[in-house]
Parts: C-alpha cells; sequence; structure tokens
C-alpha cells in the first residue's frame, strides 16, 4: 500500500517514507525536514516528550496546508507526517517532504510546511523536564487568520 | 440535544475527561456549552481567549449553531512539530 500523504501515527516515522510519498519523474528537487524531540527548552534540560493529537482534525490540517502550498508554489508536492505519544530525545516527531521539478519551490514550500504545523496543527506536547512537567502551549490554531498564514509565507520565502 | 464534547492536552487535565456526552438545550451554540464547561470546571476559565473550537471535525467558530450528535472539541493553544 502506497504511503499516505498526510498522517499521525504513534509509528516511529521514516522520512523516506515521507519523501516516496511525494517523489514524482517530474520532480528534480525533494526537501525534507525533521523535527527531532531535543534535549533543552527554555532553560530546562529535557528528559522526554509527550505528543497529544486531535488525529483526524490534523490530518485534515496537514491536507489543507498541502493545499495551500500548492496555491503559492503550484507544481509543489508535500507530505506530513507526525508522530504522537512518548518520545525520547533524538527522536522524530515531524517528518515533512516536499517535491517539486525545481529545489526552489521544494525549499520553500518544506518551510511553509512546519510553520504551518506550528500554527494550525491540533497536537500537543507534554514536555518533562528534570524537576517536572508542562503542556507547551503556542499559537491558537485559527486556519482563517490570515495574518498567520502571510507570516509563514514570508519565512518560506526569506 | 446529545453532543459528544472532546478535549485536549491540559484542557483534558484540568477537567479530568477526554470525552463527555452531554444534553444541550435547543438553541445552544459552542459559545454556550464553553460558558457552561467553564463554570463547571473554573480552571478552565483562563482559557477562555485562546482556545480554538471544532466541530465534526472542522475547526468552526464559537458561534456556530450545535445540532443532535455533533462532535465538538475545544483546543488549546497548539505546539506541534
Amino acid at each position: 500500500m502506497p504511503t499516505q500523504r498526510f498522517q499521525v501515527t504513534p509509528d516511529p516515522l521514516d522520512v523516506a517514507a515521507a519523501a516516496a510519498a511525494v517523489a514524482a519523474p517530474d520532480c528534480g528537487a525533494l526537501a525534507t525536514f525533521v523535527g527531532i524531540v531535543r534535549d533543552h527548552n527554555a532553560g530546562r534540560r529535557v528528559l522526554r516528550i509527550d505528543y497529544e493529537a486531535y488525529d483526524a482534525l490534523a490530518v485534515k490540517a496537514f491536507e489543507r496546508i498541502g493545499a495551500e502550498a500548492a496555491v503559492h508554489w503550484p507544481s509543489s508536492r508535500l507530505a506530513i507526517h507526525h508522530r504522537t505519544g512518548r518520545l525520547a530525545i533524538g527522536d522524530a516527531s515531524v517528518a515533512i517532504a516536499a517535491a517539486s521539478p525545481h529545489r526552489a519551490e521544494a525549499f520553500a514550500a518544506c518551510r511553509y510546511a512546519i510553520e504551518r504545523v506550528k500554527q494550525i496543527a491540533p497536537v500537543w506536547k507534554h514536555e518533562h523536564f528534570e524537576g517536572g512537567d508542562v503542556w507547551i502551549e503556542g499559537a491558537t490554531a485559527d486556519p482563517a487568520n490570515d495574518e498567520a498564514r502571510r507570516a509563514a509565507v514570508a519565512r518560506a520565502c526569506s | 440535544m446529545l453532543v459528544t464534547l472532546r478535549l485536549f492536552a491540559r484542557l483534558r487535565e484540568l477537567a479530568g475527561h477526554s470525552e463527555l456526552t452531554l444534553e444541550l438545550p435547543d438553541g445552544a451554540s459552542a459559545r454556550s456549552l464553553w460558558d457552561g464547561l467553564a463554570r463547571e470546571y473554573p480552571a478552565l476559565a483562563p482559557y477562555e481567549r485562546t482556545i480554538s473550537c471544532a466541530i465534526n471535525e472542522e475547526y468552526a467558530r464559537m458561534s456556530t449553531p450545535l445540532h443532535d450528535g455533533d462532535e465538538v472539541a475545544f483546543l488549546p493553544p497548539v505546539s506541534g512539530g
């Protein structure tokens, strides 16, 4: 069975699978991004992160991000895979692949995707650090917020 | 009408429930559901200005009227990636 382009999974991520989901004969460029659990945050020594998601809505948010990217970079195709559950330092939490005929669009779509994931994907980090734990709360998710969307485009094109 | 309420992340922990089935009066909206919830679980009230709402697995406005069988979710600010 071919790999789904947009998925939320408790299983370890394989960026090669995300890449394979978008690679095509007319694409001369494939940009990938892998988000990794790191061992420090805001001055704390991080021990692990538990990821929680509203799976069904997250997949729809990823599909939306793919459609948005296709408006700006029409020949780009995205895959976004996000992991949930207990992740250790060094584990991949998100794998993104962007394929395009040429490199500029692939890089831009890939960057746009991770920026938008952080803005609108219903996914949460429960950080466990030395001495306690905390839910990380970033952006209020609002796909209709055009200012946020434009900021993601600007970062993708920077 | 009966609706299913889903809570995630810290909202889930503060309320002590990930899912509740609620009987609501006709004319209820996501907003009125939240207001009742925040009265029952005052620890949720500080999230009033920062939550997102989803109805039947689509982002929705708080003013959206609810219908029998809807699945309503309130989401704290997200932190994926």
